[in-house]
This record gives structure tokens, sequence and C-alpha cells, in this order.
């Protein structure tokens, strides 16, 4: 009788790929609920929408490669990609932007570079820029919360503003965004802009009603609680704190020298942490393994030049927010990162 | 040592080392029951080299009546380990044979059939070894065949014969492998044996600390041990948190001493020596009652086996027989059969291969307490497998450079230094195989390596022959030139001594074959003349 070979080790901690990202996509489902609550039902259509668009995408290329399709369903990977992208966009951003931008985030950013593990830049940050960049009205038309609204949407209402332009009673986006004096109303990071640009004080910026206890209206709450599943990631340990704490000390640091020094001009360092996708980048984003630093040591460093560079593109840059820059930037730094920060290995330290 | 160093390890602190898993521990499995027995195998099948080294040689031939204990092989060199007759019986075949190794290949193996008497050839220990020399110590440990029992089969003589400064040796019974209990009951039931051959080890050793390593997941061996301690005064115990792979030479080291062995070094180059519990026993075996290692604790266990727990196994017994003794039952089509444990062991092609030296667990999981692995994914670079690495490597970057079969690359990444305790591949989400790339990785570099070297030795031969041949021609030429030289002046000196030159007969036989042709023509031409007379 012959009995069956295999290589050690024979035995095996039970998580795979699948089970972590089921993780991450769990971690997301308090900010997800956050978002519907404060800013309405768009965002889970732009979901819907992602998700069909990364597995149609995934088929295509598995298909036009050779390989098995089932096999890169099974990991999720495209599944959190579609998910990151869709949370990230406006909510009521017309339908073909999110197929667009998961589109190609899967087939240009992730297969063409050679599918899962082997993509150099984050698939749903770069596909975010794309768009950004591609269609800038679009892409910063952010929805007000609904408490400041004048009209109400519906789950339904938001399916037919996003495939159709207008609602069923016939509001655009543009006057869905009008507050209650008419005017069309940004998002805190972009008001705040605005404001420094016309020479307004923070303080005087900070009167506008978009603005909450904290940090804005609605994004105070999202940050919060993407804040919460982020630390469930950590506790279940499937990420390391590196990044995260890099990336908000990157970011808090530099911005508390600025807010000390000129606070007129400068935004608090709590408002950088909780407004626009700081915490989603954090803990969701940046941590994304394949593309961050390798050593623990690396994904601080890693961390922190994320940090800096939203704090850096938010103060002196010519968008309002950063993440999604700050992150491909940094994505290209990975290779100089992991050359100078690989881990003295046992019996080359001085300790022996 | 410096000072400061060891006054930090006698206070009893135990430093960490990074990294680590806590694997399902199992070991309730098997270390519930004492050692027990084995009935005799009907066949022995002994490999001549269970060690780390060259193998002795074959001092039996077939046909020949052995007793146990009898030495099969012998060394002419006294450096090689021998092997000894794990019964009495007759040797049936001396040839190839398949023996345990993850590769399944085949050495010299020495059969030999048992015949059920189990004599032993006579044996004379020592009462008191320190009235013996140390070489003659040594001798006796060597030529009892004791080899590591850890793991690494490197020959005990060999590594207590370094005659460097030792501060301190180190009894390790930490056994972090899940579902191994040998070590474990070893202690529990022959803690005074142990202790007495760590002492003659130290003794050895030269030096006078000695500390005894055990994981705190086995408070009853702790408990024994402490207990023979007490008269022991050189000896500190020392308990370690339970963490895989905590039992690694270097990792023990790091966990006892704070320090790091270098890389590529080995303990002693810190002052540092480690022997296994089970290599203790048989060391005090061998000086006390001359008893060649013959016998090894083995751990039987897994679900597939319905008496699991730990017996006296002779060196040799084929694999078959540990198993239909402890009521091995195959579950399906998926059964392995892993000699070792379940992070380190390999897995066997077949059951002829006999138990070894190094055996120390045999281990037949059922599908369901050790499912086979799954299909590889892609490396999601999620760095589980750095987070574990006691070495404190990259194992993914290693892999993309195995893959790569960038060789400079895992160099500089220090493939050399990884342990291959499988941590990595243990926590890995994608279920890559890391080891085996790695182990493959190795064996291309040392082949290369050895290609280089021979390729090296023979551009030398090459160069040095051409050098020779352009010596030799020169060396000739030289001669001839000589030579000439030698024959030139002899004749000026002929000539000038007024005697004949040879040059003048040579000219003169010249002369008298011109004249002798002239002579020739000249006759010719008459008879030539005549002729056209006559027809005229």
């Amino acid at each position: 009788m012959t009995f069956k070979l295999a290589a050690s080790p024979h035995s095996h901690q039970r998580r795979t790929t699948k089970q972590v990202m089921r993780w991450v996509y769990l971690a997301l489902v308090p900010g997800l609920l956050t978002i519907i609550y404060f800013f309405g039902w768009g965002v889970i259509w732009q979901l819907m929408l992602a998700v069909i668009t990364a597995w149609v995408a995934e088929a295509l290329c598995m298909k036009l490669r050779g390989r098995p399709i089932e096999s890169a369903w099974h990991d999720h990977t495209a599944l959190v990609t579609a998910i990151l992208l869709g949370i990230s966009i406006p909510g009521f951003a017309p339908w073909w932007i999110i197929v667009i931008g998961t589109a190609f985030s899967i087939i240009i950013v992730k297969h063409v570079y050679g599918g899962v593990g082997m993509n150099i830049f984050n698939p749903a940050m770069a596909g975010y820029v794309v768009l950004l960049i591609s269609f800038p009205v679009q892409m910063t038309s952010w929805p007000l919360p609904v408490q400041l609204s004048q009209i109400d949407l519906s789950f339904f209402d938001s399916a037919v503003l996003i495939f159709t332009g207008y609602t069923p009673s016939g509001y655009d986006l543009e006057q869905l965004r009008m507050g209650a004096d008419g005017m069309t109303m940004a998002t805190p990071l972009d008001s705040l802009r605005t404001a420094l640009n016309h020479e307004m004080t923070i303080d005087e910026a900070l009167q506008q009603p978009i603005f909450g206890s904290i940090a804005g209206l609605g994004w105070q709450w999202v940050n919060a609680a993407f804040l919460l599943g982020g630390l469930v990631l950590l506790k279940v340990r499937v990420i390391n704190w590196h990044i995260p704490v890099g990336m908000l000390l990157g970011l808090a640091v530099p911005a508390a020298l600025a807010w000390m020094f000129s606070p007129d001009q400068s935004v608090s360092p709590v408002m950088h942490l909780f407004s626009g996708a700081t915490m989603l980048g954090a803990f969701f984003i940046a941590t994304d393994p394949v593309t961050a630093a390798t050593s623990n040591r690396g994904r601080l460093y890693f961390g922190l030049l994320i940090g800096f560079l939203v704090f850096a593109i938010r103060t002196w840059g010519g968008y309002p927010d950063a993440v999604a820059f700050a992150v491909l930037l940094a994505n290209m730094t990975v290779p100089v990162i992991d050359k100078y920060t690989q881990p003295v290995a046992y019996g080359h330290g001085e300790k022996s | 040592m410096s000072a400061a160093a060891k006054k930090a390890i006698e206070t009893g602190k135990i430093w960490t080392f990074p990294g680590g898993i806590h694997p399902p521990e199992r070991k309730e499995l098997s270390n519930h029951s004492p050692i027990g027995q084995l009935a005799l195998a009907a066949t022995y099948v002994v490999p001549i080299k269970q060690h780390t080294g060259a193998p002795g040689e074959i001092c039996v031939a077939v046909d020949e009546r052995v007793l146990r204990g009898q030495p099969l092989t012998q060394s002419t060199t006294g450096q090689g380990l021998p092997v000894h007759a794990p019964t009495s019986g007759t040797v049936t075949a001396i040839g190839p044979g398949r023996i345990a190794h993850p590769s399944g290949m085949a050495d010299i193996v020495i059969r030999i059939r048992a015949d059920g008497e189990d004599e032993s050839v006579p044996q004379q220990g020592l009462t008191d070894y320190t009235q013996v020399s140390r070489a003659e110590l040594l001798d006796s440990i060597r030529l009892a065949g004791i080899a590591g029992l850890g793991g690494a089969g490197f020959p005990t003589a060999q590594k207590l014969a370094l005659q460097r400064p030792i501060d301190y040796l180190i009894i390790n019974g930490v056994e972090c492998e899940p579902y191994i209990s040998a070590d474990d009951r070893l202690m529990r039931e022959h803690a005074e044996s142990i202790i007495d051959g760590a002492e003659i080890l130290l003794h050895l050793a030269g030096c006078n600390k000695g500390l005894v390593a055990i994981e705190d997941n086995k408070p009853e061996a702790i408990a024994a041990m402490q207990d023979v301690l007490q008269q022991h005064p050189h000896f500190s115990l020392r308990v370690v948190p339970t963490k895989y792979p905590s039992g690694g030479e270097k990792q023990l080291i790091q966990l006892l001493t704070g320090r790091q062995v270098p890389s590529r070094g080995l303990p002693i180059d810190i002052g540092l020596i480690m022997q296994n519990v089970g290599t203790a026993y048989a060391v005090s075996r061998a000086i006390r009652h001359g008893e060649a290692l013959t016998e090894r604790v083995v751990t039987v266990t897994g679900e597939a086996v319905a008496k699991p727990g730990n017996y006296w196994v002779r060196i040799g017994t084929p694999v078959a027989h540990v198993l239909q003794q402890t009521g091995f039952q195959a579950q399906d089509n998926e059964q392995r059969i892993i000699m070792g444990g379940p992070m380190m062991g390999f897995t066997l092609p077949d059951v002829d291969v006999p138990i070894v030296k190094i055996s120390n667990c045999l281990l037949v999981p059922s599908t369901t307490e050790l499912a086979p692995a799954q299909q590889e994914m892609p490396c999601i670079r999620c760095g589980a497998c750095s987070d574990v690495c006691p070495a404190e490597l990259l194992p993914q970057q290693l892999q993309w450079l195995a893959k790569a079969k960038d060789h400079e690359g895992l160099e500089k990444q220090n493939l050399f230094d990884c342990i291959e305790c499988g941590a990595c591949a243990y926590v890995c989400p994608s279920e890559i195989p890391l080891v085996h790339y790695y182990r493959k990785a190795k064996a291309e570099i040392r082949n290369i390596a050895r290609e280089k070297a021979k390729a090296e030795i023979a551009r030398e031969r090459f160069e040095a022959r051409n050098e020779r041949l352009e010596r030799e021609k020169e060396q000739r030429l030289e001669r001839h030139r000589k030579a000439a030289e030698a024959r030139k002046k002899a004749q000026q000196e002929q000539v000038k001594s007024g005697g004949d030159n040879p040059q003048d007969a040579v000219q003169a036989a010249i002369a008298r074959a011109k004249a002798r042709k002239a002579a020739q023509q000249k006759a010719a031409d008459e008879q030539a003349s005549s002729n056209d007379e006559d027809n005229a």
C-alpha cells in the first residue's frame, strides 16, 4: 500500500484569503450604515453596480488569461476592491461612473499587472483617481447630509436618479445639493478650501451648517464608524497596527504643528482625522497588503508617508481630499521602503 | 560570555524570540500512558548511515549471526558512528534499501532476521566515569553509536570533542512540536538517568553550569525533573512558555540567554552546547551500563491508530511493524504516514522503511484532525508569515525570489538562516507550501555551488596540466639545446686537439659517393656508345 505524500507542515491554520476578505467587508458594515443614514441610499446602488461590474470584469479577465474562473471568485479580493470603490464615490453619481471605475480597477490595475497579489497600485484607489481626473464634476458632486437636504429620496428614487440623472419628481443632482438658502453646498473639506481661498479664517468657515460638532455633519460619524470597523480588524488580526497608526500620525502630527502655529489658516488635527476618507483610508485602503510595504517597520513608514501626503495635498494641493493620491504615490515608493527596512535576521545582529 | 551576560542568565530570566505560533498541541493523545514495549519484529532493517557524517564500514557478512548491541559497522578513522544490531538474529542481506528520508531515497541497509532469543553482547558499565580519561569516555559514547536524538542526528561525541570554552550546557526537554510526547514521557519516567547523562555531558563539556529547559505544558515532567535536580546543584531548571518553535536550538538559546547564534555559526561559538534529553539518557545508559544505542522512545499517535502512546522501539524496526502493533487502520486514500511531527515531519511513501535514531514520532492522522493541504492560491502579501517567522526573515519575499530562481536575492534575504520550522506555511491564508519552496531553492543553490566547486577544481587541474606540459616541453627543448651545444663543443675540442674532425669523415664519404656515381655514369656512357656502333 502506498500513502499520500505531502510537504510539511501538515498542520494549517484555517484562515483562508477568503476569510480574511470576509472580515474586511464585515468590518465595513458600520461605516456603510452610517453613510446610508447620513447620505441616503445611493451608496447601496453604487455598491451593487460595483460588485456586478467587478464580477463580470474578473470573469472576463480570467477567461482571457485562460485561468479557471471560479478560483478568482473564491478569494473575494475583487469584491473588496468593488466595495471600497463603491463607498468612495459620491452616492448619486451616474451609473456609468462606477462601472467605468470598477472595470478599470479590475481589468487594468489588477489583471494587466498579473492578477491577485501582483498589482503595484491599489486597484480601488487607481480606479478612483482615474474617475476623479476624467469626470471631476460627477466625482465631486457629493450629496448633502439627509438632515440638511430639502428633498427626501427613497431607495428606488435613488436608483432612478443614478440611472437617469433625475429623480422621479424631476429634480436633478444639482438641485438636490442645494441647502435651505438655495446655494449648492459642498463637502466640509471642499467648503474649507473655498473659504480659505476667500481669505476667511477657519473659525468663520466653520460657521457654515455643513460642519457638525467635530468635523462636518455626517462625515465625522462616518469616519468614527470606519474607525470602529478598523479596530475590529486590528482585534481579529486581519491587519497590523503599523499602517493605520503610521497614517494617522503622519497626518495628525503635521496638522497639529500647523494648527499650533497658524490656527486661523489651518484645519485642526481632529478635523483632519475625522473628515474625508481619513479613517476609511487608514484602516481599509492603505492596509491593502498587496500594494503595501512588506515588513512591519516598512509598513509604519509607508503609513507615515501616506498620512503626510494627505496633509500636504489637503493643505497645499489642488484637490480637497487626498487619500487616493497619497496611497498611489506611496505605492510607488514601496520597493525603496522594502529595500531599506529589511529586518535583521536571526544571527545577523549585534546580539549574537 | 561576559560576566554581565552570565549574571543576567543566572537570574533565571526567560527572554523571548520573535514570531512563533500556537498550533493545537494534541499531546494528550499520547502522553497519558507509560512508555510501552512492542513485541519483537520478525525482521529488522538497519541503515548504515543514521547520523550527520560519513557511515562506517560494514563489519558483518550475510548469514552471520549477530547479537543485540553488536556493531554492524565500524570506523577506521575513529570519526564515524557505528550502528548496532537491534536484536539477535542472522544477517540476511546487505544492500540498497529504502530509508526514512523526505525524498524516499535508498541507502545501504543491513537486514536481520530476528531469532527471537534477543540475546545481547556482554555489557560492561562504569561506576565512576571521572576515573576514566576524557578521550576514553568520548570513545565510549561514539562506540555506543549515540547521535543527537532530538532530530539533527549529529554525533554526540564529536560535538563534545571540540576543545573550546563552554559556559553552559543546555539540556533540551522543550519538545515544542505538537503531538510528540516522547521526551515528556522519558522525563517523567527516567529523570534520574537523564540527569545522570547530563552530568556526564557536563563533565565532558568541561563547564560547571547546566540549564534544563522544559515547556510549561508538561507539568508532570517539570515536577519529576525538579525533584531529581535538587541533588544536582550544577543544574538549574528553566520553564519556557509554550510556543512553537521554542525547542529549536537557536530559539531556545535566545530564550535562555537572550543571545543569538551567529549566522552559519554554532552554539559553541558563543560558549554554549545543547543536548536533547533523549541523548542525555542514551549517554547515561552507554556509560553506566555499556549499552549501545539500539532502541529509542517513539511517539505513535494520530487518530488512525487504536493505541496511541509512547513505545520503546528498536532502531531498525520497520514502520509497518510499529503500526501493526499499535492498531493502525488506514482511514482513506488520503491517509498520510508522517515521520516526525505535524510541523517538520515528512510523509512516508510506504511503511517498509525503518525507524532510525532520529525518528521521534510516527503520526498517522485522520483527515479530519489534519486536513490535507488545499490548492495553493496566489500570495496576497498579507505578511502573516513575517509576523510568525522566528528567524525574522521575510518569508513572502523569499517565496517570490525562490519562484523566480533569484539565487542572489535569496542569499541577500538570508535564505540559509531559515530553520524550516513551517510557522510561515502554517499561517499562510493562501496555503502556499512555503517551506517546500525554500528547501527546493536551498538544494538548487547547494547544487550550483557544488557544480561550481567541481568546475573550479576541474579548471585548476586543467590549468595545472597545461602548465606541466608547457614546462615539460621547455625542459625537453632545453635538454636538446644543451645536448646539441655539448656535441658542438666536443667536436671543436676534437678539432683543436688535432684529432679527426667527424665533419671530415662525412665530407670524405660524400666525396667517395660522388666518385662512385661518376664512375658508374662513365661506364654507362661507354656502353651506350658501343651499342650505337653496333646498330649503325
